[in-house]
């Protein structure tokens, strides 16, 4: 061992020059003066290349890998439809195992190295946060980051590249806050929280409303499976009515958890934990001897919906996702995690046909400032775009799920962040996609 | 050779790392100029996982203990750069990176001091929990440190002395990856020489003595306990710094960044490059960096679908973990040294044999 | 008080988990002194298996017993075709070797199964039992995972006390030369250890599968709470690994119930920090303190 100090010098020298070379060899160097033609990086006369990071590996991957499946069905589908202004979408999807170390270091793979015009639905509030400088910095796109953290809209003078998509958490806690409020005033609330910024923000909006009502507050570790402890503080305080701000899989696990307690309050899940078919298909296993049928541990449940999903198969926007999927889909289902994907991706062509014939990385910003407020799609209230705020879809509306499908209980409610208050607006809800499926420009 | 050896690097092994720390920088230099900024800010990640890399080999190969913990420190290090970079006047870069060692290694010699009185499977296990604690702790104190979104960290201005002395050498202006790759092998090089001085010197052979036989040492009037906690704190400084130079490259100290197998890789890392080495430390550093762009680029030029893609990465660095411990057991540096020792011994070159009795 | 009743019986329950992984860990040990981390993905890769039979239409106790055969195989073939191999004594090199194996088959079974969460079926009822007009946080499928892991507690300490096999297995791993002089046949010993192992290691797979969600990474956070149970009772010792896993099942319990869950981890290393300071080979160990 100890001939390492001897030879690691001449050795090591060898090793960094010829690991440097091997690696610059692999790397294509493509210099270009940022002056000249950086705004129109990533486009060529028949190709637009963008890119996303997403966790295909890792703990979060199960679900959230098949986002970038919908978005690459969609855009083979335009591909198929030819393109946009002739020119094909190519999606380059990069894993960061849900580590921002890695989203840093895949971000600059494709920003640097594969010059991708722009960056669609990258995925994740401390993953993307770790980006979101860079990529301004860069003056790169950063379009509908796939996260409902209020970040990515509320400064659109420090992140001007930089757009939100989903509905964000304080506004979704605040339409939850003002029905409970509205419909269960007398109820005792506890909140079950997944500890980050999902469950804080949307508890902040949910305090807007009913912060008298609220009797117990519990937040769980994503990768902890064990929530019991949690559930059993829940019982214990006594509510009888639990918002859950949770990922499918969590409230899948708090279902069976409060059957083993025997705990039976009433459920409010956020959107993203409430996905019918998913959890329902989680639970109904559990069906067989201990409960009468899976997807009716969910009946009863209220949530909040802000685009068609696989509950309703026959919405148009569903039925145009499935002709898509089954043209151009890989393995597996449609899900409503590849239907969020599509959505977005719907956007995002939206988005660059708004662009012109000849879009640039600052036009395609100036676009989404000037007309997003008025793209129509599958989302059922309009986007919040404009010079001033870089947040997405402004509201959405409440369900009760029965039989596995969510039933109106209240019109599309809009709002925004902070005391906005919350108003009816049913006029997006009615769109209705093209007859080809790809917007109009 | 040896002597040719001698002659160009210097007799003393003082003289011969600085020299070859000299060598390395023209290397360094000549390399980040002649590459774009993607390869600069690969090469800034792979100075930092080499600094890790290296402090940890020092601990496990020099000093015989094992941890599965050194992620803990990088999070520290990583932590203190942040929160020191943070507000309206940050602090000069030099200080930061300082303080991201100095706190590592006031943690360092904290759980060494712990550590020094397990062994084996039990230090083991005490370091792997504290892998996987510590991320626990900005979670819980999320108004100071953030919480599960983290801290996120605005890479510092490039001082206008340094942009003008590499202009004045390579005529290049400078990017800000770039410079994080200037900064974080001028900091690789200073710590390997460092490192390389410290293992040379009576610490170092102290060390070797605890590893191989502990009584002998203990006879020989070593305290055992202090020359554990010294080796602890040593790396786990090296994983401080590096931490803060990840944070910097990252642009965020987040939970999520830090979990138990960034622990792991960097351990399976030096295993691989060759335990105990320094050019083992800096070739398992290398993998780490190079190895997962590589492969998922050659299962998407297969055709692979973009998840089977990713999860090819992981598929075959396990398998040449498992090939390389099996086959190669000293490592790829280690295999490399085997085999031109074989090929000295047969050409019956003086340097050979003293290579061998140099063998512990 | 309920609160308190389901917190601790959720506690031991899960305690009873960790602890089957840590029997896993405590025969690879004595049998090879290798501490195996592929025990978690070998245990995730049989469970598959059985919730792959279970989807078919089979049982869930053909499932149960196919994957419970099936560890007893990959057990013994890791065992011949790989951990076998491992040249020189380098114990930092043995870990790096289960690490390696641990990537590869948690990779494999991300490729073959697909990452996404199943649910896996438990075979007795998921509500707890009625006590009065108050619920019992304890379900059949918790009983049942409470006596299993007993009764193979009790099993193992009867083979290695009371069996001729167990007394052979103890040889060989104690010391090699001697055994083989003895007439043990020493590889079949440290095979069978391997064996052994993963089959206890696959039910612990299937009892936290049980009544929950399956996905490649499920068994990730039982690799390390498994592994400080272990070096809890000291390594050595069953009956060490089962007291391991219940300390700390209840004590993480009570933490993430009235504390905080984002400090489990750190009870985690507090309670086995603690542990060693005391006792630096664990609480049932009988080895000396490495001397400081």
């Amino acid at each position: 061992m100890r001939r390492w100090t001897k030879r690691w010098t001449r050795v090591t020298a060898l090793v960094c020059a010829g690991a440097l070379l091997a690696a610059c060899g692999a790397g294509e160097e493509r210099e270009r003066d940022p002056a000249v033609e950086g705004s129109t990086v990533g486009i060529t006369d028949d190709t637009i290349t963008i890119g996303g990071h997403f966790p295909l590996t890792g703990v979060a991957a199960p679900g959230y890998s098949e986002i970038p499946s919908g978005h690459q069905a969609y855009y083979d589908y335009v591909n198929a439809n030819g393109g946009i202004n002739g020119r094909k979408i190519e999606f380059v999807v990069r894993d960061d195992a849900y580590n921002p170390t890695t989203t840093s270091q895949v971000t600059n793979e494709l920003v640097l190295n594969e010059e991708i015009f722009a960056m669609v639905g990258g995925l994740g509030t401390p993953t993307h946060g770790a980006v979101v400088d860079f990529l301004n910095g860069e003056k790169v796109p950063d379009l509908f980051v796939s996260s409902g953290s209020l970040q990515w809209g509320d400064q659109p003078d420090k992140s001007p590249f930089t757009f939100g998509w989903q509905p964000d958490y304080e506004i979704e806690g605040k339409i939850i806050g003002q029905w409970v409020a509205e419909n269960l005033p007398d109820a005792k609330v506890a909140l079950f929280l997944q500890d980050d910024d999902f469950g804080r923000d949307g508890e902040k909006g949910v305090r807007q409303f009913i912060d008298g009502q609220i009797v117990e507050v519990q937040k769980y570790q994503s990768g902890n499976t064990d929530v019991a402890p949690q559930m059993a503080a829940l019982q214990a305080s006594g509510a009888d009515l639990v918002l859950g701000f949770t990922t499918p899989s969590y409230t899948a696990l708090s279902q069976l958890v409060s059957l083993r307690l025997g705990y039976q309050p009433k459920w409010f899940y956020s959107n993203v934990g409430a996905d019918p078919a998913l959890v329902g298909s989680l639970l109904a296993r559990f069906s067989e001897g201990a409960v009468t049928d899976g997807t009716q541990l969910l009946d009863g449940v209220v949530t909040t919906e802000y685009i068609p999903g696989t509950d309703v198969p026959d919405d148009p926007w569903m039925t145009l996702w499935q002709k898509v999927w089954d043209e151009h889909g890989g393995e597996g289902e449609l899900t409503n995690y590849r239907v969020f994907g599509m959505s977005q991706a719907y956007t995002f062509v939206q988005a660059m046909l708004a662009a012109g014939e000849n879009p640039t990385r600052e036009g395609v910003v100036a676009a989404i400032e000037k007309s997003g407020a008025d793209f129509q799609g599958p989302a059922l209230a309009p986007f919040r775009f404009s010079g001033e705020s870089h947040l997405g879809i402004s509201g959405m509306q409440v369900v009760e799920i029965k039989g596995g499908v969510g039933q109106e209980l209240t019109p599309v409610l809009v709002t925004d962040i902070g005391d906005a208050p919350i108003e009816e607006d049913d006029s997006a809800a009615g769109d209705a996609p093209p007859p080809n499926g790809i917007p109009e420009g | 050779m040896a002597t040719l050896a001698d002659r160009v690097l210097g007799r003393t092994p003082l003289r011969r790392h600085l020299t070859l720390a000299l060598l390395g920088l023209v290397v360094v230099v000549v390399v980040l100029e002649s590459t774009g900024q993607f390869r600069n800010a690969q090469f800034a990640a792979m100075a930092y996982y080499g600094i890790a890399a290296g402090g940890l080999t020092i601990l496990i190969g020099l000093n015989g203990q094992i941890s599965l913990g050194h992620g803990a420190f990088m999070a520290i290090g990583a932590y203190t750069a942040a929160l020191l970079l943070r507000g309206d006047e940050p602090f000069a870069l030099p200080l930061v990176l300082l303080a991201a060692a100095g706190v590592a290694l006031a943690a360092g010699a904290l759980v060494g001091v712990a550590a020094a009185r397990l062994h084996g499977p039990y230090l083991a296990g005490a370091t792997l929990a504290l892998a996987v604690a510590v991320p626990g702790i900005p979670v819980y104190f999320g108004e100071a440190l953030g919480g599960e979104q983290g801290l996120t960290v605005r890479v510092p201005r490039i001082p206008d002395w340094f942009a003008d002395a590499v202009f004045f050498v390579t005529g290049q202006d400078m990017s800000s990856s770039r410079y994080l790759a200037y900064v974080g092998w001028l900091c690789l090089i200073v710590t390997f020489v460092l490192l390389a001085n410290l293992a040379r010197s009576r610490v170092g052979r102290t060390w070797r003595a605890v590893r191989d036989h502990e009584v002998a040492a203990e006879l020989a009037g070593i305290d055992l306990g202090r020359a554990r906690v010294l080796a602890f704190v040593v790396s786990a400084t090296c994983a401080g710094l590096a931490g803060g130079l990840l944070a910097l490259s990252a642009r965020i100290a987040a939970p999520s960044g830090f979990t138990l197998t960034l622990s792991l890789l960097l351990l399976s890392a030096i295993v691989l490059g060759g335990l105990g080495s320094l050019t083992g430390a800096l070739i398992g550093a290398a993998l780490l960096t190079f190895l997962p762009q590589l492969v998922t680029g050659w299962g998407q030029d297969l055709g692979l679908s973009d998840v089977r893609a990713a999860e090819l990465a992981p598929l075959i660095y396990g398998l040449v973990t498992v090939l390389v411990v099996l086959f190669a057991p000293a490592g790829i540096a280690g295999g490399v040294l085997a085999a031109r020792r074989r090929r000295a011994a047969h050409h019956g070159s003086p340097s050979a044999r003293t290579d061998s009795e140099a063998r512990p | 008080m309920q609160q308190l009743i389901t917190t601790v019986l959720t506690g031991l329950t899960l305690g009873m988990v960790y602890a089957a992984f840590a029997l896993a860990l405590v025969l690879i040990w004595r049998a090879t002194r290798i501490v195996n981390f592929a025990q978690a993905p070998m245990a995730m890769i049989t469970t598959y298996l059985a919730l792959v039979l279970i989807d078919a239409g089979l049982s869930y106790w053909v499932g149960f017993a196919v994957a419970l055969v099936s560890g007893l195989l990959l057990g013994a073939l890791v065992e011949r075709l790989v951990v076998r191999h491992l040249t020189g004594s380098s114990e930092i090199n043995a870990v790096i070797l289960t690490l390696g194996l641990f990537i590869v088959i948690h990779a494999l079974a991300a490729l073959v199964f697909g990452s996404r969460y199943r649910s896996f079926p438990a075979p007795f009822g998921l509500r707890g039992f009625q006590v009065g007009d108050t619920t019992i946080a304890l379900t059949g499928f918790g009983v049942f995972t409470i006596v299993s892991v007993m009764v193979v507690m009790g099993l193992l300490v009867l083979l290695f006390r009371g069996t001729d096999l167990g007394l052979k297995m103890r040889a060989a791993a104690f010391d090699q030369e001697i055994s083989r002089l003895l007439g043990v046949r020493v590889g079949r010993m440290l095979t069978l250890g391997w064996a052994l192992a993963a089959l206890v290691g696959s039910l612990s797979g299937l009892l936290i599968a049980g009544g929950g969600l399956v996905h490649p990474s499920y068994m990730d956070g039982v690799v390390v709470y498994g592994f400080v149970a272990a070096v809890l009772g000291g390594l050595e010792s069953p009956p060490g690994a089962v007291a391991g896993g219940l300390i700390l099942g209840l004590a993480l319990s009570l933490v993430s119930g009235y504390v905080g869950s984002e400090l489990v981890p750190l009870a985690c290393l507090v309670i086995l920090m603690a542990v060693l300071l005391v006792r630096p080979g664990g609480l049932f160990s009988h080895v000396r303190a490495r001397r400081v």
